[in-house]
C-alpha cells in the first residue's frame, strides 16, 4: 500500500517537472526573478558581493519552489486533472506531497545553479553539508508554503498575488539584503516569525562560519516551520473533496 | 449488512470446520452460492448526498452485476455525476453504504481503486502532454509492471484510432478523439470495472457512435460497466439494464425491453394543439380519469392507457370547451421514450433542452 503512495508522490512531481516547470511562469518567477536581483546586487557593488551569496541562495530556494507551487495545485484543480490522479490508487495527502517534492526539486535544480554559479566565480568554500542540511529542508518549507497559499485560493493568479505579500516581506526582513540586526527592534522580532530568517542565518553560517551550534538550531526551527505549512496544506486539500 | 453477516458468519464457521452441522437451509446456501460466485460490482444501500439544503442524492439503493452495462438515466441535475463521485471515492455520501468489487466505501476505497477504471465527465488529461506518454503517466500511477506499459499504451492508441497521433499532445485534440483518450487512459490498469460519466455527450453523432461501439466491445471482453447519459437512444442501445433517475431518485430499475413492455401493451395517443395548453393541464387530466398525460411540450401530449373512444371524446371536448383547435391525433407505437415519460411524468424535451445549459458544470469541488 505505501509502495503505491510512494509511486505516486514520485511520479507526480516528475510529471509536474516535465508539464509545469519548464514553462514560462514558473521559469521567469522561479529563475530569471533571483538572477536578476543576483546581477542587480552584483553590479551596484561588486567588492562585497560575496557576503550577499547566503542571501541571494535563500531568495532562490524561496522563489523557485513558491513559484512553482502557486501554479501546480490550483491549475490542475481548475483542469479537474487533480482528480483524475485521485482516481489512481493515490490519496490525497499523497498527491500534495507529490506535488511539494516537485517544487522542491524544481527549486533544488534552480538552487544548484545559482549556487555553483556564485561559488565558481567568487572562489568561495562553504561548508557543502551544512549548506545542504540548511537548503534542503529550506527548499521543503517553502515549497510547502506555496503548496498551503495555493490551496487557500481558488484561482491561480490569486495564489501568485497572495504570495507576494509574504516574499517582499521576507526578502526585506529576513536579512537577504540588510541584516536582521541593524532592523528596528519590531521589526527584528517580525523577522524571527518568518522562516526565510533561519534560511539566511543557516546558510550564512555554511557560508563563513563553519558548521556550529547555530546551523542546527535554524534547522529544527525549518522543520517545525515545514509542519506548520504542510499539515494545513494537507488538511485544506482534504476539504476540497468532502 | 445481512448479507455480509451471514458471510462473516459462514467465514467463521468454515474455519471451525463444523459448517456441516449448520448449512442446511437452502436459502443460507444460496446466499452462500450467490457471494462465491457472483459477486456484485456495485451495491449500494440508501446512497445520499446533501449539496446544503439541496439533496442530490436521495437514498438510492441499487446493485450492478459483474459482466453487465448498466445505465443511469435521468436528465441534467439528477444526481448522476454525484452517484459516481461518491462511488469513486471523490465524495463522502452523508448517509448509506456502498461497496464496490467487495469493497466497502470509504474504508475499502484505496483498494478497489486498483480494479476501477473512471471517466469523469470532463475529458481531463494533460494537454501538455503527448497521448503516448498521458498513457504512459496513468501506467506509472497504477503500478502498471515496467515491461508491459509501452505494449499496453501502444494497443489501447490502436483499439481507439489513436495510434498515429501518438506522439501529438493531448490539446491539440478534436472534442471526440480526448474523449477516446480518456477512455482508453481509465483502461491502462485493466480494471474490472469501468464508470463513464456521459462518455458522449458534447460529442457529434459521428464520433459518438464509434465511441458506442468500442463501449459495445468493452463489455464483450468482460468488463463490467456503469454508465450515466440522458440520452435515451444510448441507453436503449449499450444497456443491459436501466436506473431511471430523477431529482435524485431512483424511479425505476429494468432491462430496455421490460421498460418498454410497460407501456406496449397499452393504448398510446398523441394529441398535437393549435396552441400553448401549459394552463389547462389541470383540466385535461381531470377529464381523462384512469389514463395518464404526459406533455412533450406545451401544446403536445401524449396519453397512456384508458379507452381509446373515450380519451377520443374527452379531448376533443376539451377543445371545444376552450376554443383550442387540435391540429393532429395519432396513435403511436411505444418506445423506450414513452417508459420514461410514462415512469418520470418528465418531458424528454427536458432531457433535450438541458443538454447544452449552464446548470450542474463547474462550481464542483
Ligand atoms: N459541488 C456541488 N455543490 C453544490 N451543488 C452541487 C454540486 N455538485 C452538484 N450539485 C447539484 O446537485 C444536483 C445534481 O447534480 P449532478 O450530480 O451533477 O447531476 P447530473 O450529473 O445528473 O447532471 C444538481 O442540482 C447540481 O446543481
Ligand atoms: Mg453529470
Amino acid at each position: 500500500m505505501w509502495q503505491d503512495q510512494l509511486r505516486g508522490i514520485y511520479y507526480i512531481a516528475l510529471k509536474d517537472m516535465k508539464t509545469y516547470y519548464l514553462k514560462p511562469p514558473a521559469i521567469s518567477w522561479g529563475m530569471v526573478f533571483p538572477l536578476a536581483w543576483t546581477l542587480a546586487f552584483y553590479l551596484r557593488s561588486p567588492g562585497d558581493f560575496a557576503e550577499l551569496v547566503p542571501g541571494l541562495l535563500a531568495m532562490t530556494i524561496l522563489f523557485s519552489t513558491t513559484a512553482a507551487e502557486a501554479v501546480v495545485i490550483n491549475f490542475e484543480l481548475r483542469l479537474g486533472t487533480l482528480e483524475r490522479l485521485l482516481l489512481a490508487p493515490v490519496s490525497i495527502t499523497s498527491v500534495l506531497l507529490g506535488k511539494v517534492l516537485g517544487g522542491f526539486l524544481f527549486g533544488l535544480l534552480m538552487t544548484a545553479i545559482v549556487a555553483a554559479a556564485s561559488i565558481l566565480y567568487l572562489g568561495l568554500q562553504p561548508d557543502i553539508i551544512g549548506l545542504a542540511l540548511i537548503a534542503v529542508p529550506s527548499l521543503m518549507v517553502f515549497s510547502s508554503m506555496g503548496a498551503l497559499f495555493s490551496v487557500s485560493v481558488k484561482e491561480v493568479f490569486e495564489a501568485q498575488t497572495l504570495l507576494n505579500l509574504p516574499r517582499f516581506f521576507m526578502v526585506f526582513l529576513c536579512g537577504v539584503v540588510y541584516p536582521v540586526s541593524a532592523l528596528p527592534e519590531g521589526l527584528q522580532l517580525l523577522a524571527r516569525l518568518l522562516p526565510l530568517t533561519y534560511t539566511v542565518q543557516g546558510l550564512q553560517a555554511s557560508f563563513f562560519a563553519g558548521r556550529d551550534s547555530m546551523l542546527l538550531q535554524n534547522l529544527l526551527v525549518l522543520l517545525v516551520f515545514l509542519i506548520l505549512f504542510l499539515l494545513p496544506a494537507i488538511k485544506l486539500l482534504h476539504r476540497r473533496f468532502e | 449488512m445481512v448479507r455480509t453477516f451471514i458471510q462473516d458468519y459462514l467465514n467463521a464457521l468454515a474455519t471451525f470446520k463444523i459448517a456441516f452441522i449448520h448449512i442446511r437451509g437452502l436459502e443460507v446456501m444460496a446466499i452462500a452460492e450467490i457471494h462465491m460466485h457472483k459477486n456484485p460490482a456495485i451495491l449500494t444501500e440508501n446512497l445520499t448526498k446533501r449539496y446544503g439544503d439541496l439533496l442530490a442524492v436521495d437514498h438510492i439503493s441499487f446493485q450492478v452485476n459483474e459482466g453487465e452495462i448498466f445505465g443511469f438515466l435521468g436528465p441534467n441535475g439528477s444526481g448522476k455525476t454525484s452517484t459516481i463521485r461518491m462511488l469513486v471515492g471523490l465524495s463522502q455520501p452523508e448517509e448509506g453504504r456502498a461497496s464496490i468489487l467487495g469493497y466497502r466505501l470509504p474504508a475499502e476505497i484505496t483498494q478497489a481503486k486498483r480494479y476501477v477504471g473512471v471517466v469523469l465527465d470532463a475529458s481531463n488529461l494533460y494537454d501538455e502532454l503527448s497521448a503516448l506518454d498521458n498513457l504512459l503517466f496513468m501506467a506509472r500511477l497504477y503500478g502498471v509492471p515496467r515491461d508491459e506499459q509501452k505494449s499496453r499504451a501502444y494497443q489501447l492508441l490502436k483499439d481507439f484510432g489513436l495510434y498515429e497521433r501518438k506522439d501529438d499532445r493531448f490539446g491539440t485534440f478534436s472534442r471526440g478523439m480526448k474523449r477516446a483518450l480518456t477512455i482508453a487512459a481509465a483502461l491502462i490498469h485493466e480494471p474490472r470495472l469501468l464508470f463513464l460519466d456521459e462518455p458522449t455527450t458534447g460529442l457529434d453523432a459521428a464520433a459518438a457512435r464509434s465511441l458506442r461501439g468500442l463501449i459495445s466491445r468493452l463489455r464483450e471482453k468482460g468488463l463490467t460497466i456503469f454508465l450515466t447519459t440522458h440520452y435515451l437512444e444510448e441507453a436503449d442501445l449499450l444497456c443491459d439494464r436501466i436506473a431511471i433517475l430523477v431529482r435524485g431518485k431512483i424511479v425505476k430499475i429494468d432491462t430496455p425491453a421490460g421498460l418498454k413492455r410497460l407501456v406496449q401493451t397499452q393504448s398510446l395517443i398523441e394529441f398535437s394543439f393549435a396552441r400553448d395548453v401549459s394552463a389547462l393541464t389541470g383540466d385535461l387530466r381531470r377529464r381523462l380519469g384512469g389514463a395518464e398525460a404526459a406533455f412533450l411540450d406545451e401544446s403536445r401530449v401524449r396519453i397512456y392507457g384508458g379507452d381509446p373512444p373515450q380519451i377520443f371524446d374527452a379531448v376533443f371536448q376539451f377543445s371545444r370547451d376552450n376554443g383550442i383547435g387540435i391540429e393532429a391525433a395519432s396513435t403511436i407505437r411505444p418506445s423506450l421514450e414513452d417508459a420514461f415519460l410514462r415512469i418520470t411524468g418528465l418531458s424528454t424535451v427536458v432531457m433535450g433542452t438541458e443538454k447544452g445549459g449552464g446548470k450542474g458544470k463547474g462550481g464542483r469541488q
